[in-house]
C-alpha cells in the first residue's frame, strides 16, 4: 500500500513539556486514520506540525511524498485543513469564502465556479451561499468549512476535532459527509478526536495517543479484541470491598470503580455473572443491578493509560474553553 | 500567478469589508465635518495664516488626520483575524507572507485612501472651493502616506493579542503623530519652540500633510519642504515600514 503520511521520530517540545515524543506513524492511502486521546495527549499538536503550522523541534515527517520542514510549500499544496477554532470571515458570505480560499490556494479561475457549487452542494449549502457568514448557526459555519478543506482537491484533509462543541444531530450529519468524502473521492483522511464513538464509527485505524507517545495503533475491532471478552458492570452498596474481593476470590485483575459501579473484564462474561453474585452474597455486599456489555474503545483505552479519557479536569478545560469559543462565535 | 492571485484576494477582502461597514462610513463623514465647520469655523476668525483662512488652511490637516486615523485603526483587522481564527486560514496557504503581508496593507491603504476622498467630499459640501484634478493630484500621495502609516498599525497588531490592548495607539502614537504634524497649527509660527520643531521634523505625517497642503492650497502655502523633498521622505518612510512589517509578519504564528 501507498504511505502517504509518514513520520520519523516526530518531536515537538514546549519549554519541559514533551508534547509529541518520537512519534513514528505511517497513513495508508485512502483510509479514515483517527487520532484519539484526551485533551492535551498532543493530537493538535501532531496535525499542526504535519500541516506545517508548527516546525518540529527534532524528526521530521513526509506528507505527500513531500518533508513538512524543507518542503513546506509543497505540502501545504497537497493538504486541506478544518481546525478545531473556527477560521472563517464571518463579514463575508459563504460563497466569497470559498472564492478566497480557491485564489489562495490557486485553483484555476476557469475552474473555481464549478469547483465552489459542487462543494456547496456537497455540505447542502447552496441556499446559504450568499448570505454573510455571521448569521450561520456553528454546525453550519462547520460544514462550509469542511466545504472550503475541499476545493483545491487535496491530497490529505485534516480534521481536527471536527464535531467538537456541534448537537448531536450536527455530528451525524458531519460524519455523513465524511463518510461519503472517502467513497467518493481519491482522498485521505487524518482526523484527532477525543469522542469515542466519533473514532469508532468513522476511522479505518485508529492511533490512541496519550502524553505524546501512541500507545496503540490498529482497526477499532481489534483494538476492541486486544480485551479479549466482555465488561461486566455491577452497582453495589459497598464497591471497594467488592472491587478487592473480585481480584482475591475470582482472579480477575482489573476491576475498577467507575461513577459508582464496578467495571471489570472479563473472558466469557455471561457464565462469570452467577459467581460474582454468589461472592458479594457471601460477603453481605447487595448487588442493587449487574449488567453486561461489548468493550467499547473508553475500554481500550483505560486497558492502556489505567485511566479513563475524561479523568484529567485541568486537561479537559483547554477543549471546553473551544467550546465555548465556538460557541460564542 | 498564485501570488498575485492572493494578493488580489487579500486586498478585495479589505476593501469589500470597507463598503459593508456602514456605521463607519457614516461615521466617517461626520468627523471631519465637525473638525472643519465646529473647529475651522471657530479658529477662522483668530487670525488668518498667510492668505488662507483657517478653514481652508485646516483642510489638508484633516484629511492627514483621517489618514493617521484610519490606517493605524487597520491594524486592529489583523487582532480581530487571529481572535476569530481567520489569520489561520491566511497563514497555511500555500502564498508567501511577503504577499500577505501586501496585499493586507495595499487593502487597508486603499480604505485609508477612500477614508480620505470622503475629507474632499465634506469640504465640498461645506463650501471650500477643490478641484477634481486637484483630487487626483492628491491620491497618489495620499497613497504614499498610508503605506508607511498602515504597515507601523499591522506590525504592532502582529504582536498583540487583544482589541483591548490595541486602544493604547490611540493614546501613544495616534495623538502625537498628528498634533506634531502641523495639521492644526503652522510649525513655522514666530516663537513656537525648538524642541516642538524638532519633534515635528522626526514625524513622517509632517511632510505628508505639507505634501497635501502644497498640492492642495498651491501658490497660497509656503512648504516647508520643497515637495519632491516631501515625497522622498515619505518613499524612504514606506519603504522602512514595509520591510519591517514583512518581518512582523513572517513571525507571525
Amino acid at each position: 500500500m501507498n504511505k502517504v503520511i509518514e513520520t520519523f521520530k516526530l518531536t515537538r517540545m514546549f519549554n519541559e513539556l514533551t508534547a509529541v515524543d518520537h512519534l513514528d506513524i505511517s497513513v495508508e492511502a485512502g483510509e479514515i486514520f483517527g487520532l484519539l486521546g484526551p485533551n492535551g495527549a498532543g493530537k493538535t499538536t501532531t496535525i499542526s506540525m504535519l500541516c506545517t503550522i508548527l516546525k518540529p523541534t527534532s524528526g521530521t515527517a513526509k506528507v505527500n511524498g513531500f518533508d513538512i520542514v524543507k518542503e513546506s510549500r509543497q505540502v501545504r499544496k497537497s493538504i486541506g485543513i478544518v481546525f478545531q477554532d473556527p477560521s472563517i470571515d464571518d463579514r463575508m458570505t459563504g460563497r466569497e469564502n470559498l472564492f478566497m480560499h480557491a485564489n489562495l490556494y490557486g485553483v484555476p479561475l476557469s475552474e473555481q465556479k464549478s469547483r465552489i457549487d459542487n462543494v456547496l452542494k456537497l455540505v447542502e449549502l447552496e441556499d446559504r451561499a450568499d448570505d454573510l457568514m455571521r448569521t450561520y448557526s456553528g454546525g453550519m459555519r462547520r460544514r462550509l468549512e469542511l466545504a472550503r478543506g475541499l476545493i483545491h482537491y487535496p491530497k490529505v484533509l485534516f480534521l481536527d476535532e471536527p464535531t467538537l462543541g456541534l448537537d448531536p444531530q450536527t455530528r451525524d450529519h458531519v460524519w455523513k459527509y465524511i463518510r461519503e468524502l472517502k467513497e467518493n473521492h481519491d482522498i485521505t483522511i487524518v482526523l484527532t478526536t477525543h469522542y469515542m464513538d466519533e473514532a469508532d464509527k468513522l476511522c479505518d485505524r485508529i492511533a490512541i495517543m496519550d502524553y505524546g507517545k501512541i500507545i496503540a495503533l490498529d482497526t477499532p475491532a481489534k483494538l476492541k479484541e486486544t480485551l479479549e471478552g466482555d465488561v461486566v458492570i455491577i452497582k453495589a452498596n459497598n464497591l471497594e470491598t467488592l472491587s478487592a474481593l473480585i481480584t482475591e476470590k475470582l482472579g480477575l485483575q482489573n476491576a475498577r470503580i467507575i461513577n459508582g459501579t464496578v467495571e471489570v473484564t472479563m473472558k466469557n462474561g455471561k457464565s462469570m455473572l452467577p459467581r460474582i453474585v454468589e461472592v458479594a452474597t457471601q460477603n453481605n455486599i447487595f448487588v442493587e443491578s449487574i449488567a453486561l456489555r461489548e468493550p467499547n474503545l473508553e475500554d481500550v483505552f483505560l486497558y492502556y493509560t489505567g485511566r479513563t479519557i475524561r479523568a484529567d479536569s485541568s486537561r479537559e478545560r483547554h477543549g471546553f474553553l473551544a467550546i465555548a469559543r465556538r460557541r460564542i462565535k | 500567478m498564485t501570488e498575485l492571485r492572493g494578493f488580489y484576494t487579500l486586498w478585495l477582502r479589505e476593501v469589500k469589508r470597507y463598503f459593508r461597514d456602514k456605521v463607519r462610513i457614516v461615521s466617517s463623514f461626520f468627523q471631519p465635518f465637525l473638525w472643519l465647520v465646529i473647529f475651522g469655523t471657530g479658529f477662522r476668525f483668530s487670525g488668518q495664516i498667510g492668505e488662507l483662512n483657517y478653514q481652508e488652511y485646516l483642510f489638508p490637516g484633516i484629511i492627514g488626520q483621517a489618514l493617521l486615523f484610519t490606517s493605524m485603526f487597520m491594524g486592529i483587522s489583523v487582532i480581530w483575524d487571529k481572535e476569530f481564527g481567520f489569520m489561520k486560514e491566511i497563514l497555511v496557504a500555500p502564498i508567501s507572507r511577503v504577499t500577505i503581508f501586501l496585499g493586507k496593507m495595499i487593502g487597508d491603504s486603499t480604505d485609508a485612501a477612500l477614508q480620505g476622498t470622503i475629507i474632499f467630499l465634506v469640504a465640498a459640501l461645506i463650501g471650500i472651493k477643490v478641484d477634481p484634478l486637484t483630487y487626483f493630484a492628491a491620491l497618489p500621495v495620499m497613497l504614499l502616506i498610508t503605506f508607511g502609516l498602515v504597515s507601523i498599525g499591522l506590525t504592532i497588531a502582529s504582536f498583540m493579542r487583544s482589541l483591548e490592548s490595541f486602544g493604547v495607539i490611540q493614546s501613544f502614537i495616534n495623538l502625537p503623530l498628528f498634533f506634531l504634524s502641523g495639521a492644526l497649527f503652522p510649525l513655522t509660527n514666530p516663537g513656537i519652540p525648538e524642541w516642538l520643531q524638532t519633534a515635528s521634523k522626526a514625524n513622517p505625517l509632517t511632510y505628508g500633510v505639507d505634501a497635501l497642503r502644497t498640492i492642495i492650497l498651491g501658490e497660497a502655502w509656503q512648504p516647508l519642504q520643497a515637495l519632491h523633498v516631501n515625497l522622498a521622505v515619505l518613499g524612504a518612510f514606506d519603504v522602512i515600514m514595509i520591510i519591517i512589517g514583512t518581518w512582523a509578519f513572517t513571525r507571525m504564528k
